[in-house]
This record gives structure tokens, sequence and C-alpha cells, in this order.
């Protein structure tokens, strides 16, 4: 039993594998040929790989920019509020703009993924948007300019049901409110 | 094995004596509707009720609410076998008996002063008896409501339990793309009539509910980008901010009582639980952990709340005292845990379940034993008690596929048993559904 179960997945590795090879081996093509409604399909399935680091998002698809080089959004894993490196590395831009940019206040909104229930992601947006805020007051930026607010689940940027999706709404984004 | 025998001995041992007067064992799970005759009501040819097809329409309400309950089936008037106006005062049994209905309702409407006068009578055709009868007397437009309130009784008289058809159903009503969802409150009857928007659509509004004693709901607003918990008055439709709280108030719910809100506090990334008095805005705070304190809810007898916490390092179950004290985990069966609610009857715990991907709808006991899951499916949450406990309300959703098209939400009912679950029709997307008590 046990050992047609480790076959099994034996097979499911390589078939996984191959169809690896086959998603890799159809993207320079589709450049190639530049053709139009096909490239965006089997693009997407094939970077999605390598959007996804340990759960956390780490493309750019939905980023949008404060000022320039001062991305306005940063990614968690699931059920996690922790500041990844990447997200530390987008903080201390937002920081150093706001420092430059005294005036600037700001909301900081937390969202969660569709994959848990409402009033707990309500709760969790409220601590995505609060460890964003925490870290940006270690970079000297005073908590008067920066309010919070939780959306939870209600706002995703990606609609689909799927990782990247979820990835790509597990986040903080930081909005100007002047 | 043991299950199934479960289900099957009551139904054994009640067969067999059961031909003394109907009765249903609701505990029974999925067994065969109990078959019955409902007539529509006689009456000396009024034109307003002819008119307002007041006697088809108050047979056609009767006869759903008791068929949706699972326990009942309504036999097609066109196999009754007799039908005059004697059978109102003595039935010819056998001809009931023959076309296999175990009860019969029969009813007589009459118009007298602009109010309208309803009689009905439930015979048990084995018996060959009366086994209740009511007069009832209301303002014509009100046979609706009439109509519920003979279900309740027949369906009280005929299980021992409370009806539950009499109430109604406060919901997020969704509409437009999902990632720009606009969400308004509706109320609707429990049957989905007398549907209602309650709110324009034009503040983000979720998690509406049910004050247990008044004409009010208490829900979540993002009035002015600032979410906090609002109480709406349904009669006068007048929406006040509940209390002056430093940061996002949410997930709340009326104590039995309806004097009181208990609901989350969300204060600089930590959410914890705080009630308030709604008679002299006293706020007491109930929890003070660094975890995720959230979705409270009270025991019928205001003793007790159980509420859903991370505190362990997964969303779980607890249940604590009402000013907080001997706050213990219950939930113990592996998987994450969320949305307890406490049944009315005071004695299980409602719930959702994340586990391996699925969602579960589930009940266990308030210690945390006797985990019984009712459903499982791609997503659902949110259950919500009939006023009797013997039915539960919750929304699903589906899935979406890669573009984001696909997606809806609707509200589900399925009975404690896990039988009998059905779609409850409503004129757009639904979510977060709250049943009411029995309206007053």
């Amino acid at each position: 039993m046990v050992s047609t179960f480790q076959n099994y997945t034996r097979y499911l590795v390589i078939i996984l594998f191959a169809l690896f090879l086959a998603a890799c081996e159809t993207v320079p093509k589709d450049t190639a040929t530049s053709s139009t409604s096909s490239t965006s399909s089997t693009s997407s399935t094939s970077t999605a790989a390598v959007e996804i680091l340990d759960g956390v998002y780490v493309g750019s698809d939905t980023v949008e920019m404060l000022a320039v080089d001062v991305p306005d959004r940063i990614f968690f894993a699931y059920d996690s509020y922790s500041i990844t490196k990447a997200a530390q590395n987008t903080l201390e831009k937002q920081a150093k703009w706001l420092k430059a940019n005294g005036s600037v206040t700001i909301a900081i909104e937390g969202h969660a993924d569709e994959r848990g229930t409402r009033e707990y992601n309500l709760a969790l947006g409220d601590r995505r948007a609060n460890a964003a805020k925490d870290y940006l007051m270690t970079q000297g930026i005073s908590s008067s300019r920066v309010t919070t607010i939780s959306f939870g689940k209600e706002r995703p940027v990606n609609s689909g049901s799927n990782k990247k999706a979820w990835a790509q709404n597990r986040r903080s984004v930081t909005v100007r409110t002047n | 094995m043991k299950k199934l025998l479960a289900y099957l001995l009551p139904f054994i041992l009640f067969t067999n004596i059961s031909y003394a007067i109907i009765e249903i064992d609701i505990t029974e799970g999925n067994r065969e509707p109990l078959p019955l005759a409902i007539s529509e009501f006689f009456h000396d040819n009024n034109p307003e009720i002819i008119d307002k097809k007041i006697t088809e329409n108050i047979r056609t309400v009767i006869s759903d609410d008791l068929e949706r309950s699972g326990l009942f089936s309504s036999i097609d008037d066109k196999a009754f076998i007799q039908n005059n106006r004697a059978m109102h005062l003595k039935p010819r049994f056998a001809d009931w008996r023959l076309i296999k209905a175990q009860g019969l309702l029969t009813g007589e409407l009459t118009i007298e002063d602009d109010r309208l006068r309803v009689e009905f009578r439930l015979w048990d055709t084995f018996a060959e008896k009366e086994i209740e009868g009511l007069v009832l007397i209301t303002t014509i437009d009100n046979w609706r409501r009439i109509s519920h309130m003979i279900a309740d009784k027949i369906y009280e008289r005929l299980t021992g339990e409370e009806g539950y058809f009499d109430t109604r159903i406060v919901y997020v009503a969704e509409e437009g793309p999902k990632n720009k969802r606009i969400k308004k409150l509706a109320i609707m009857d429990q049957d989905g009539a007398n549907h209602k928007f309650l709110t324009s659509g034009k503040e983000l509004v979720l998690t509406p509910r049910f004050n247990p004693v008044r004409q009010e709901i208490t829900y979540l607003s993002y009035f002015k980008n600032l979410p906090r918990v609002y109480l709406l008055n349904i009669q006068t439709g007048i929406q006040e901010v509940v209390g002056d709280f430093p940061g996002m108030t949410f997930a709340p719910r009326f104590s039995p009582d309806g004097g009181k809100i208990i609901m989350s506090l969300a204060r600089e990334g930590n959410s914890d639980l705080y009630v308030m008095d709604l008679t002299n805005r006293v706020v007491e705070r109930l929890t003070d952990s660094p975890a995720i304190d959230t979705s409270p809810s009270y025991s019928p007898d205001g003793k007790k709340i159980t509420f859903n916490s991370d505190r362990g390092g997964s969303q779980q179950i607890y249940v604590m005292d009402s000013n907080g004290r001997n706050q213990k985990r219950i939930s113990k069966q592996g998987g994450n845990y969320a949305t307890p609610v406490w049944s009315p009857r005071g004695d299980l715990i409602a719930f959702t379940k994340f586990y391996q991907g699925q969602y579960f709808i589930g009940v266990m006991r308030t210690d945390g034993s006797g985990e019984r899951l009712l459903t499982e499916n791609w997503y659902q949450e949110a259950p919500s008690w009939s006023s009797n406990g013997r039915v539960l309300i919750f929304y699903r959703e589906t899935k979406a596929n890669d573009a984001g098209d696909g997606h809806s939400s609707s509200i589900w009912s399925i009975d404690l048993t896990g039988f009998n679950e059905r779609k409850i029709i409503t004129p757009v997307d639904a979510s977060d559904p709250s049943w009411s008590k029995l309206i007053q």
C-alpha cells in the first residue's frame, strides 16, 4: 500500500516536471511569435512559480508607485503579518519619501485573501496595516501622519480564486490622504 | 455503522407505536416526510378573498413552509377524494387514509368588518380525531403571516418543538464584480417573501445580526471610511453608531436579553472583546490577549460566551464566563475553527471549520465533545440558528476562475441532522445571514 503510494507520487513528480518543462518551452516560442491572446495565458502559468516565494507574492503586477521607485504595497504569507525582507525594503523607500515630503499624510489599508472567515479577516487586515505602520514608525515616521484601516477580504485586487490571486490580495497598501 | 444505527433505532421503535397519534421525532434525520393533505380553506364566495386569491395563497404558504422543513410532504390536491365543506366539520377519514394522508388540514375564511377570520383544524386520519384547532383574526393583507403561524402550529403539534416559520432573515445583498462589490443590508421573510433593502449600498456593510427581543439590527458599516458597529431600528430606519471607540469595532452580537452588544475592538493591530450596555452605554473589556479575539456569541442564559481566538497559534473556539473569566479552548479535533454560535437550546455550538483546504459547518457540545460536521464545501461560513435550534443557515461561495468570473455567494439552510440542505432564493447574491426569533 505504502509502496504503491510512493510509486504514484514518483510518477506524479515526473509528470509535473514534464509539464513544467513543457511550460518553460512555450514561453520563448510565444514571445518569438509575439502572438496576442495565447501569450498571456501561457506566460502567467509559467511565471506563477517564481512570483510567489514562501507564500509571499514577490512580483510587480499589481504594484503601483507612490513616487518614482516608491512602491505602494507590501505582501504577506497566509495568515501572517510578518514584514518580509522585501517588504522592509519597500517600507524603507516609503519612509524616505515621507521624510522628503513632510506634509504628506497616509492611510495604510490592510487586506486578506478570501480563504478565511470574514470577521477573522477583518482583524487580520488590521494586524497587517499596523505591522506596516509600526515599521514606518521605526524608520522615524510620526504615527500622527499615518492612519490604518482594515478591509478584511472585502476588496481583493485580483478576483481569481487561485494561489497567485490570494498572494496578491494578502497585502497592505499605502495611500495618500492629502 | 454506529451512526447509522443511532439514526435507525428511534425510527424502528417509533414506527410500532406511532398509530395512536401522528408524531414526528425530528432527531431522526433522513426519514420519509410525513404525508399531509392541506386543503384550501372554504369561504362563502367572498369577492375579496377570490380577488386576492387568499385561499390558494394560504394553502401554498403553509404547504411550502412544511415541505421545506423536510419533515412533511404535501399531497397534490388533485388526489383528494373528499373536497366539500363538510370535511371541516367531520372528514371522511377512510377517504384520506386511502390517499395516504396521515394528517389533514381544513379551514374556513370569513371577512367581518374588514377583518379576516381564519379558522383551521388539524386532523389525525388514523386516530380519526381533531388534534389542533384555532381561530386567528387579522387584517386582510396579513394573510401571509397568518399562514406562517398556522404552519408553526402544525409543526409544533406534530414534532413537539416550537415552529420557526413566522420569522425573518436579515442578510447582506451583494452585487457587482468581486473587487468592487456593492453590499446592502436586506431583510425578508424566512421563505423569501416581503424582500426589502435596508441600506443604499453607498457604504460597505457587513455581518448584520437581529436583536432577539426588539425590531433592531446590529451590523458593521464603513460609513466615512471608519468601520464601526452600528444599530439600525427596522421600523423607523434610524441608524446610530454604537459607542465611541478609538479603533475599528466589528463582529457585533446582541446578548440574549437584547440589552447589550458584544463585539471586537481592534487597537494598534490587536483585537479584543468588549461588551457595551445599551441602556447606560457602559463599556467593559472582556479579553486582553495579544492574539485575535473575535466572533463572540452568548449562551442563551447569558452566563457564558463562546468566541474565536488564535492565541494558541491557530484559530480555535473558546468559552468563557460572561465577565471574561475562565477562558478555555473547547475545539480539539484538528484544523482551524471559527464563527462559533451558541444554540438557542443551549446544548450545542455551531461553527465553521477549515480543514485540508475545505470548509465545513458543524456542531459540537459546549465542552467541545461530540463534534459533528454537517456539510463540506469549497467555501462556506457564518452559521445562524433557527429560533428552535433545529436548522442552521449559512452562506456559501463558489470558486472564481482565473479571470475572476464564476464567483457567487448564496444562503443555504441545513437541518441539524445534516439532512435537508437547501438554497434560499434571494434576488441577488447573498451572505452573512442572521435568523430572527419568532416575530412577536
